[in-house]
Parts: C-alpha cells; sequence; structure tokens
C-alpha cells in the first residue's frame, strides 16, 4: 500500500509544477495586459512645456515674459513621520485646510501614492525663499518648477489678455486633441489670438524610471523623443511710452482710447478703461483675483475698444458728407439755411456751406445731405425710392468699415450696426417705412453704432485721404517677421479720394476755430479732429473725439471715448490732443489740460 | 584512499549536477534582479548581492565536503543531538537575536548574520527519520504519533515566536513525509480539503452561497442514503462541521492574523483592490512575470525588477527575474529543473533499504517541494505571499547552507547504501 504512496506524492509534485506552467503561460503568453503595464509602469512619457513666446512693444521693448513658478508635490508613500503642525505653521495654514487639499487631490484622477502629487500650487518667489531650507524636514514634499506669465508693466490688460488653465469646454472644443487636462492656454486678447504662434510645440521625452521615480536613462536611446519648439515672440505695433501714458489719463474713466499709425494700420496705444494690473491674474491667486475682476460692477474686463458700441455721434457727419460728395448730391458750395426742423440746432448761424456745417456740426444740414442721397425720385413711390437709395447707401458706410467687425487681431471684436434696409423691415413688421421715418441715423443717432476701434480707423481713413490698413496690434510673429498677410492690404473707402480733401479741411476747421479749438488745438502741430456729443439718455452724454495729426502728413489718429463725460468739447478732445502731443513730442506742454482730465470734472 | 573512491563512486552525480545548475542560474538572476546599466558593475563584486551569493556558494562547497567526509553513521547516531543543538539556537536567537524586518530570527556575529531557522529544517528532518526508523516505532500507536507530533511542532511552534510565520509553515509539509510512512490517509485528506474550504470561503464573499451549497449537498446525500441512519448521522456531522470551519475563517481573518497577514489574505483574494497598496507586491510581481512574454526580455534586459518595482527581488520574489527576461520558456527550464531534482530526491530516497534514510529523502525532497511550490506559487498570485526562499536560488547565505546539507547529508547516506545492514 505504501507503495502507491510514493506514486501519489510524485503525482503531487508533477501536477502543481503543470499548474504553474499553464499559469505562467496564461499570463506570460496570452495575457497582453502584463506588457503594456510593464511599459506604463517604467516608461514615463514626459512632456517637454516649450517656452512660450514673449511680447514686445514696437520699439523692442519687453512687455510680457515667463516666470518660474513653483509647486509644492506630495509623494504619499515617501511622507515619513510628518509634523503637520510644523508643516500648517510653515505653508501658512490650517489643519482644516491642510486635511481637506489632501483629500481634494486624493480624490483626483491620477492621484498616485508613489508619484509627486500636486499639493499647493504656484509658490510665489517669497513663499518659496521661506520654505526652500526647511522641505528636508518633510520627507515627500518636493518642489517642481512650472513657468507662468509676468508683465514688465502693469498696462494693456485687456489687450495682452491672460493665460490660465484650459476649461473643460475648451478641451472639448479641441478637435485637434494638442490640449491635455492642466495645459495653459491663452484666454483672452493677443495670448488669445496668436496661442498657436505663442505656444509652439511640445515635445516628448520617453524616459525610463524606477519605482521611485528617479530616472534610469531614455527609452530606446531617445528614439522616439520629439524637441521641443519654442514658442514665436511677438513684437507689438504698441508704443509702451504712449500707452502708459494713455492709461494714466484714463485711469479714473470708463472709455477707451485706440491710437493708429494711418500709414501702416499699427494700433500705437490700446486703452481700455477702466482696467487691472494684468500680472492678477497670473499665479497663485487667479481664482480669487479673476471672481473679483469678474464682478467688478465697472467691468474691467469689458475691452471697451472693440467691444463697447456706442451711437456714432456728429463724427458720422463727416462720412455722410463725403458720400453725399461722391454721389454728386452736394458740392462744397451747397448752402442749407439752418431752419431747425425737423432737427434741432445749436446756435451757429443762419445757414452753412459745406465746411462751415461739419465745424458748426450743423444738425439740418446733415438732415438734408442725407435725404438728398437717399431719396434720388428713381421710383414714383417715396416708400420705394428710399429703399433704393438706403441699399446704396448701407454699402458706402460698409466700405468704411462699419457694421462689421475689422478685424483685428484680438479675439471678441464686435461689429456695430449700419441700419440699413432688412433692419428697417424687420423693425417695421414689413410695414412700408420711407426717409421720415429714419432720418435720425443722418446725424449718428438713432439706430447706428459703432466701436471706438471703428472710429479710430475712420480717423485714419480720413488722414491717409481715402484708404485704410486693418488696425492690428502685431507686426512682427517671430524676431524678424511679418505681420499677418490680411494686415497688409490697402482698403479703399466706396469715395473717391479726391473728396477727402474736404474732410480733412473740415476737420482742420474744427480745431481751428470750431469746437475743438478750445482743448485740441495745439502750438506747432496742425490737429485735425471732430467732437461727438452722443445721447446716452438717463444717463450724461458720452464724450467723443477722433483726430489725426499733423495733417500734411499724419502720423497719428486717435479715438477717444470717455462715457458719461458730456460734450465731446471737454473729456475727449482733451484726451486725444493730449495723445497726439505725447506721441509726436515725448511730452506734454500743456499741464492745465492733463490736470483738467485727472480732475475729471467734464460736466457742467 | 578506499573510501574516498568509494564516495566519489557511489555519488549521485545527476543530484550534484542539478545542484549546481540550480545555483548557477540563480546565481545568475540575483546579478540580474538589481542590475544598474548606468554603473559598472561585476558579478563578482562583493558589494553586490551576486557577488555575496557567490562566497556563499563556495563556502558551501566546503561544507558539502565536510559533510561528505564524514562517517555516514554520525548523522543517525548524532541525530537527535544536532536536533537538540538546533532548538538550543532557537531559543537562543528568541532571547538575543537581532530582529530584522520585523522577525527576531537572526544571530549577528561581526560581518556575519546566521538565520538558524534555516538549519532547524534538515535537523528536523533527521530527528524525525531517526524516531520513525527506531526498531519497536508504530505509526499507528497513538504515543508514537504525539512524541512525531512534537519533533515537527517544537521547532515551527519557536520561530513562530520569532515572528516567522512564513517558515515555520514549511513545516506542515511533513505531513507528506509521515503520508508516505504510512499515516493514514485522512490526515492528509483532511488537511487538503480544509485547505480547499478555507480558500473557497475566501473566494465566495457572500457566504450564503457556500451555507446554501453544503445544504444541498447533504439534502441529495441524506436522500441517497436514506435508510442507513449511521450515514445520516456521518453526513450531517461532516455538514455542520464544514460550516463550522466557514464560520471560523472570518474569525481567524479578522481576529487572529495581523494586519499585514490580514493584507497579505485580501491581495490573493483580488490583488486589484488597492494595487498601489497592499495588492502592489503580487501585482507588480505577476506584471513582472507576465511582461517577459513568452520568450522573455534577454538577460539584464528586464525593467520591472531592476527598477525595484518588484520588491525583494533578490530574495523571496527571485522567480520575476526568471519570468520576466527569460519568458515562458525560462519559466519552464527553471521548474522543470525543480521538479527534475524534487523527483530525484524521491527516486534516492526510494532506493534506500535503511528506513532512516529513506525517511530522511522524504523530508528533503518535501521541504524543497514546500519550498518550490510557495515560492513560485505566491509570486504568480496562486498563493497568499508567504516569505520564503525558492531554494539554493534566493540570495542569502543561511537559506543556501540549510538547502546544502538537507541535500548532501542524504547524498553521503545514499552513496553508503550499499553498507548498511537492512533490518
Amino acid at each position: 500500500m505504501n507503495d502507491s504512496r510514493k506514486y501519489i506524492i510524485q503525482l503531487i509534485v508533477v501536477f502543481v509544477a503543470l499548474i504553474f506552467l499553464v499559469k505562467l503561460f496564461s499570463i506570460q503568453v496570452l495575457d497582453a495586459q502584463y506588457v503594456v503595464a510593464a511599459s506604463s509602469n517604467v516608461i514615463h512619457r514626459e512632456v517637454q512645456y516649450p517656452f512660450r513666446g514673449l511680447i514686445y512693444d514696437r520699439h523692442g521693448r519687453l512687455l510680457v515674459y515667463n516666470t518660474p513658478q513653483f509647486d509644492l508635490t506630495i509623494t504619499p508613500n515617501e511622507v515619513r513621520a510628518l509634523d503637520t503642525l510644523k508643516f500648517c505653521e510653515l505653508f501658512e495654514m490650517t489643519r482644516e485646510e491642510f486635511e481637506g487639499t489632501y483629500k481634494t487631490i486624493r480624490g483626483k484622477k491620477g492621484f498616485s501614492r508613489v508619484r509627486a502629487n500636486v499639493f499647493i500650487k504656484q509658490l510665489s518667489e517669497q513663499d518659496l525663499a521661506r520654505v526652500q531650507d526647511y522641505l528636508v524636514d518633510f520627507p515627500g514634499f518636493d518642489i517642481q518648477a512650472r513657468t507662468t506669465r509676468a508683465y514688465t508693466a502693469p498696462v494693456m490688460a485687456n489687450a495682452l489678455g491672460y493665460v490660465s488653465e484650459i476649461s473643460p469646454r475648451q478641451l472639448e472644443g479641441d478637435t485637434i486633441s494638442y490640449y491635455k487636462q492642466g495645459d495653459y492656454i491663452g484666454q483672452s486678447g493677443i495670448e488669445a489670438y496668436y496661442e498657436e504662434q505663442l505656444r509652439g510645440k511640445r515635445g516628448v521625452k520617453f524616459k525610463l524610471k524606477n519605482v521611485r521615480g528617479i530616472e534610469k536613462g531614455s527609452y530606446e536611446d531617445g528614439e522616439y523623443d520629439t524637441l521641443a519648439v519654442p514658442g514665436q515672440n511677438l513684437i507689438t505695433t504698441i508704443d509702451l511710452d504712449l500707452q502708459k501714458y494713455g492709461e494714466y489719463l484714463l485711469e479714473d474713466q470708463s472709455g477707451s482710447i485706440v491710437a493708429i499709425e494711418p500709414a501702416t494700420g499699427e494700433i500705437l496705444s490700446i486703452v481700455s478703461g477702466p482696467s487691472y494690473d494684468p500680472s492678477l491674474l497670473t499665479g497663485r491667486n487667479y481664482s480669487k483675483n479673476f471672481a473679483e475682476i469678474s464682478s467688478d460692477t465697472l467691468k474691467p474686463l469689458f475691452n471697451r475698444p472693440l467691444m463697447a458700441q456706442y451711437r456714432p455721434g456728429s463724427i458720422f457727419k463727416v462720412i455722410q458728407a463725403m458720400v453725399a460728395l461722391n454721389e454728386g448730391v452736394i458740392s462744397t458750395q451747397t448752402y442749407i439755411p439752418c431752419i431747425m426742423v425737423p432737427m434741432k440746432c445749436h446756435y451757429h448761424g443762419p445757414g452753412e456751406t459745406l465746411i462751415g456745417a461739419i465745424t458748426n456740426s450743423c444738425n439740418p444740414y446733415f438732415y438734408n445731405v442725407m435725404k438728398r442721397v437717399v431719396n434720388r425720385r428713381v421710383s414714383e413711390s417715396p416708400f420705394e425710392d428710399t429703399r433704393i437709395g438706403l441699399e446704396k447707401w448701407e454699402e458706402y458706410i460698409a466700405s468704411f468699415g462699419l457694421g462689421s467687425p475689422l478685424g483685428i487681431d484680438l479675439p471678441n471684436e464686435k461689429s456695430g450696426m449700419v441700419p440699413g434696409v432688412s433692419y428697417y423691415d424687420r423693425a417695421y413688421n414689413n410695414r412700408p417705412w420711407k426717409y421720415s421715418n429714419i432720418y435720425s441715423i443722418a446725424i449718428g443717432e438713432g439706430e447706428n453704432l459703432v466701436v471706438p476701434l471703428q472710429m479710430a480707423n475712420f480717423a485714419a481713413t480720413v488722414a491717409n485721404r481715402g484708404h485704410y490698413y486693418i488696425p492690428h496690434l502685431v507686426k512682427s510673429i517671430g524676431d524678424n517677421g511679418e505681420s499677418l498677410p490680411r494686415y497688409k492690404e490697402k482698403h479703399y473707402t466706396m469715395v473717391d479720394p479726391k473728396h477727402f480733401d474736404v474732410a480733412v479741411e473740415a476737420m482742420a476747421e474744427v480745431v481751428r476755430s470750431g469746437t475743438g479749438q478750445y482743448r485740441a488745438k495745439l502750438k506747432d502741430i496742425e490737429v485735425c479732429g471732430k467732437t461727438g456729443t452722443v445721447q446716452n439718455d438717463p444717463l450724461p452724454d458720452h464724450s467723443v473725439f477722433i483726430a489725426f495729426a499733423p495733417k500734411d502728413d499724419p502720423k497719428i489718429a486717435v479715438s477717444v471715448y470717455v462715457e458719461d463725460a458730456g460734450q465731446g468739447a471737454r473729456a475727449a478732445a482733451s484726451i486725444a490732443s493730449l495723445m497726439i502731443e505725447k506721441y509726436l513730442l515725448g511730452e506734454t506742454g500743456r499741464p492745465y489740460i492733463e490736470e483738467f482730465v485727472k480732475r475729471g470734472e467734464f460736466l457742467y | 584512499m578506499r573510501r574516498a573512491e568509494n564516495i566519489s563512486g557511489n555519488l549521485d552525480w545527476l543530484t550534484v549536477l542539478l545542484f549546481f545548475l540550480i545555483a548557477l542560474l540563480g546565481w545568475l538572476n540575483i546579478f540580474a534582479a538589481v542590475y544598474d546599466e548606468s554603473v559598472y558593475q561585476n558579478i563578482f563584486d562583493l558589494s553586490l548581492n551576486s557577488g555575496r551569493q557567490l562566497v556563499f556558494i563556495g563556502a558551501s562547497v566546503i561544507l558539502v565536503i565536510v559533510v561528505l567526509v564524514m562517517d555516514f553513521r554520525f548523522y543517525d547516531t548524532f541525530s537527535y543531538f544536532i536536533y537538540g543543538a538546533v532548538i538550543l539556537l532557537l531559543v537562543v536567537v528568541l532571547l538575543f537575536g537581532r530582529e530584522v524586518a520585523g522577525s527576531r530570527s537572526w544571530f549577528e556575529i561581526g560581518p556575519f548574520r546566521l538565520q538558524p531557522s534555516e538549519l532547524a529544517k534538515f535537523a528536523t528532518g533527521l530527528a524525525l527519520a531517526k524516531y520513525i526508523s527506531t526498531t519497536g516505532f508504530r505509526m499507528d500507536r497513538l504515543s508514537h504519533q504525539v512524541a512525531l507530533f512534537a519533533i515537527i511542532a517544537i521547532p515551527a511552534v519557536l520561530i513562530v515566536l520569532q515572528g516567522d510565520a512564513g517558515t515555520a509553515m514549511v513545516y506542515s509539509v511533513f505531513v507528506l513525509v509521515l503520508f508516505r510512512e504510512g499515516m493514514s490517509p485522512i490526515l492528509l485528506i483532511t488537511g487538503i480539503f480544509s485547505a480547499f474550504i478555507f480558500i473557497l470561503t475566501l473566494l465566495v464573499e457572500d457566504h450564503v452561497y457556500l451555507y446554501m451549497g453544503i445544504l444541498a449537498v447533504t439534502t441529495l446525500a441524506v436522500f441517497l442514503n436514506r435508510k442507513k441512519i449511521k450515514r445520516i448521522t456521518l453526513i450531517v456531522a461532516g455538514a455542520l462541521v464544514i460550516s463550522g470551519v466557514i464560520r471560523s475563517v472570518d474569525y481567524v481573518i479578522n481576529d487572529l492574523l495581523k494586519p499585514h497577514q490580514q493584507n497579505r489574505i485580501k491581495a490573493f483574494i483580488n490583488p486589484d483592490s488597492d494595487p498601489l497598496g497592499f495588492g502592489w507586491n503580487v501585482t507588480q510581481s505577476k506584471i513582472a512575470i507576465g511582461s517577459g512574454g513568452p520568450w522573455g526580455k534577454g538577460f539584464l534586459k528586464g525593467t520591472q525588477t531592476k527598477f525595484d518595482f518588484v520588491p525583494e527581488q533578490s530574495t523571496d520574489f527571485i522567480f520575476c527575474t526568471i519570468g520576466e527576461e527569460h519568458g515562458w520558456i525560462g519559466s519552464l527550464v527553471t521548474i522543470a529543473l525543480f521538479v527534475t531534482l524534487i523527483l530525484r530526491v524521491i527516486y534516492i530516497a526510494e532506493r534506500q533499504k535503511w528506513r532512516f534514510a529513506r525517511v530522511y529523502g522524504y523530508s528533503v525532497a518535501c521541504i524543497f517541494f514546500f519550498h518550490f511550490a510557495v515560492n513560485i506559487g505566491m509570486t504568480i498570485g496562486l498563493f497568499p505571499v508567504i516569505g520564503i526562499p525558492l531554494p539554493l536560488f534566493s540570495y542569502g547565505g543561511s537559506s543556501f547552507f540549510g538547502f546544502t546539507l538537507l541535500l548532501f547529508i542524504l547524498l553521503k547516506l545514499d552513496a553508503h547504501r550499499t553498507q548498511v545492514l537492512v533490518h
């Protein structure tokens, strides 16, 4: 009997060995998941974040750069004998915050006990200096460096925009899956518009790492690695001194200043008031600051130069005059008596010819001018006649870049509004309408809407005697690059350039002897301008002024909007002329005007 | 002179060859397990485990010569003395030993460390063989059974007291030896059956299903034996005992085991429930072996073991290096070597006419088998993690000396098998 037992024992041995071989066959040969798991254990795909491009002003002065930012990480398995009290003291947090933070990161996807997890985001450099020496007492905690944006001056916040972590919605919209959760992306302004150029190209390095995350060399000698390509620098068209000065002037006001170099369409300065310090939207307190800024009732995040839509006011009369001249329905000598009907007027005289009508901003004159443009008696019906005329008029106005976004290199540009045939059909519900129903648009009131950028562009168009380049902020992508191709195209309006001399002359007259003579006139430079006082019931009128100078060789065209500040001849004209003076002369010699602007008492 | 010739002529050279093959493979894998290509490393470097293991192998060759030179009757005559001495060492280590990783099982003398529990195995085998081979021994006598139990249990209990439950579990394998020597198979069957029930209880989370199964089987058995009262009583009693075992599993796991032991059980049942915590060892060990594929990544090309993903990769988890670098083929060769060795030892045991030598031979075979089965079983997730080495393969001097002694004492006895008078 015992003889059979030796076979039983041998059978047990062989049986166990067979089970092992079958099991080994299943995990080694049949099941591929272990190979994958082994690769993900040791092969670490390390993303090489490229350096984000820098942003300069037109003279090569640095505006935006990168600065290292430090995150505190935790590797839970390496934490030994943590003195929580001391830790909390060092990082200035309460015990509850400490525990709450740990709970949050524990719950996050990708949390690992053996690898570093971000524990406190973005320590400031002062914080870092304070804690660095004590960090050895806290094994398992480490510092990880990244870069964030920094600014040389607290200006141009809205135009520059900001960079922050990509939102879930943006991530969903990223069809080529370039971005990953936690990546940083330009959220507004230049940062968003030139995101692709600024961000560069991410690289990937495959590294072998041991269980403690210590590098053990590259995978396959780096055969699959790709190099990170740094982002391209941008040279903007901004003149930093002028920008700073504009922000200083508009510091306590709501409104905007846009200054353009007429010969190129380059934006010299773009100011949105009120603004904020762009460095508030970087770093550790991003969330808190963003909440504060975005809930401010004065809307500092609202980029007024291209998003605020106002009625053009009297400035529109200059455009009307040129359309009428081009259509041949008036000449410079056309005299129209100011009979205060159907529109009221200021007291300037019994009647005007064209230049005088612009200089004195005569309302009845332009009522008649537009009536002549629109009602040409091509149709018996006054309704049909107005329709035909207004269609033509609409085309003219659109050719000045109004009613649609100009195409500046910033996101969220508003189009403004040119009320045309289809608009009035809708407004009157397809009941008939004629000139007497719509004439308030003749003087830039009524349904007309423009954004300050469009008005600056109009000033540049007049300065150029009939053409413009789309206003833009970046003159060079890369250190020796060019602007986007569309900014090199010359755009003509439908008005023959020869008629623009009239506009130039009229605008010169406005500053010489009209509404602009008190605050917009400069001693050695002939400024051409036009005031606008935009109705804003029930609040005070908006103060508007467009200008360019010098008259014969314009170097700068400006539009200024100051909200709720009354007559254009006061706040806006002052600021516009100061900007011109600053840009052309490098300094301003009229302290009383500057004082007037800073005092901010524009209403009677 | 004549005697020496005798030895070399009668020595079982196949076993010697297997011994050196396994030791060589072990040595190469110990080098590979922690190989770091960024530093120039030499397999003979004494600061590395591989260098030291070579020293252990060399020292054990001296040990082998000593074993072979001694008179073969020494092991029979002095078996109780050796046993007693080792028991004494186990007691002393409990009092003066050095604590390593929670267990007090090491002597430290200068740079050397010795683990007496590794020596206790061969001593217990000798004592057991001596007792069974004594004239007048009867396996069915209760007093003799108690004595046998004591011989096995005393070192096991001392080792448990040291805090090394894994090594103590090895002593359970002597049941197989006793089975060969005529012990009633009921003990073996009951043991295997309880282990089966135990593991089943662990794997089936809701015990209601188990009870329902027992009820169904019992009902069926009672129905089939409905006219035999005695059998029905037996069946019902059996069913109640099994239910009791199931009930006690929870108690054992939750109240008797230490937390780290509980975790090992949990990791065995479901390593994925916490792959970064207590499931780490098993998960990583399987990843290392599984990633080897059929042919392996090549010598020194493994990543999981040398980058420390697998813990204890030179000692308890040395098989991972084989699996990762040499694939299924390497595993097959390794397993085949061990199975050949074990079967060869059984063959040697069976050709002894002297009962002492045969019982000792079975002890050797069974101890090798237990280590082989549990060690490889745990690395591939077929067995809970129990920290015992792969014989002659894992890094470690004490264990290497222990297995060398075990094996070569048998070979010495075998070489003289013709000189023994048969009773």
